[in-house]
């Protein structure tokens, strides 16, 4: 099934994906009300909240140029040495600048 | 079981508090939000579509991977797995935030949800690792992400001229730095080590080795796993309801 992306089928196309995107942010939450939170359970949950974002990370670094390593890796060293994200941040992106502009 | 009292104090002030923390990460997302809206007009989509669909569907890398199947006819099925792939991690992420969100009523838990994405919930779950409850983040960071989202991209769908290139500034590593700082704020006990170490070869697995998309959700749930078999000791303050459980 396709649908041309005229004004109303771009329309369609918009509430399609809200739709989608709204069960995600809703489905975990809706099914987690049917289960009763055991100390098990909630040491499920809490590994997995770390682990998503690990997920989300470690393919990135992987997956990218040298400079989306070089961010990741300016940001973990800034991060441990002062612990403050937002200028853990800023290192992490002005080095990936550096390394594209000079590389 | 008691009957639902809605244990939750939700704090208006702390609302406005985490509006401003999430404040400065949010001039980050005007720019990521600028290279969606030139992205979108790219690919065929009017300022104002570009604009609603940001404001609607409020997930960055399901938008932009939805341009990737545009044309002139987009096949609804296989966009529509795309986005619920890309999204999925919002199933995790909500269901992690269930221990609190259980404590509001109905109305304002999914009401909160509507604002759910990466960088609030970030910070809401770090907040709980370490002992606080904080879903106020999700709300007062949520909207000041929203609105860095929509009138980023706004600004890029009008003015495209003005970020043609957001990766040469760094701007595609926002997030992922981000979400590292996060990680990195937490304690590194050797459990939450051996739940790392396997959440990251699992994801890069599922990354390599199955079809596209899955790896968050096969690394997250891989890592969750290990805390199925490994309870964490219990924190002080995380719970007062659970009373006696089988501490290891």
């Amino acid at each position: 099934m396709t649908i041309e992306t005229t004004p109303v089928g771009v329309l369609v196309l918009i509430v399609l994906m809200t739709l989608v995107t709204l069960i995600t942010r809703f489905g975990g939450v809706f099914a987690m009300s049917f289960v009763k939170i055991s100390p098990r359970v909630e040491s499920f949950i809490n590994a997995m909240a770390s682990s998503v974002l690990i997920a989300i990370i470690v393919p990135m670094a992987v997956a990218g140029d040298a400079g989306a390593l070089a961010a990741l890796v300016a940001t973990a060293i800034t991060m441990l040495a002062i612990r403050k994200p937002l200028p853990a941040i800023s290192v992490g992106l002005v080095a990936a600048a550096l390394v594209r502009y000079f590389g | 079981m008691s009957a639902h009292t809605y244990s939750y104090q939700f704090q208006p002030h702390k609302v406005r508090a985490e509006f401003f923390r999430l404040l400065p990460i949010s001039l980050f997302v005007v720019a990521f939000g600028a290279a969606f809206g030139l992205a979108a007009t790219q690919s065929g989509l009017s300022p104002f579509q570009s604009i609603l669909m940001s404001f609607t569907v409020f997930a960055g890398a399901s938008q932009f991977g939805a341009l990737d199947l545009w044309g002139t006819e987009v096949s609804v099925i296989p966009m529509l797995v795309v986005v619920f792939a890309i999204n999925a991690r919002h199933l995790l992420m909500g269901a992690s935030l269930y221990p609190m969100l259980k404590d509001v009523s109905p109305a304002r838990r999914y009401g909160l949800l509507l604002f759910l994405t990466d960088a609030n919930w970030a910070v809401s779950a770090q907040d709980y690792q370490n002992g606080r409850r904080n879903l106020e983040v999700i709300l007062g960071g949520g909207v000041v992400l929203w609105l860095a989202w929509v009138l980023g991209t706004a600004f890029g769908a009008y003015f495209s001229g003005l970020l043609q290139n957001p990766k040469a500034f760094g701007l595609d590593m926002v997030l992922g730095c981000f979400l590292l700082s996060m990680v990195l704020g937490g304690k590194a006990t050797p459990r939450v080590m051996v739940v790392w170490l396997v959440a990251g070869v699992t994801s890069l697995a599922a990354w390599k080795w199955l079809p596209a998309n899955m790896h968050v959700v096969v690394g997250a749930l891989a890592g969750g796993a290990v805390g199925l078999f490994w309870l964490e000791p219990r924190v002080a303050g995380n719970s007062e309801q659970e009373g006696a459980g089988h501490d290891h």
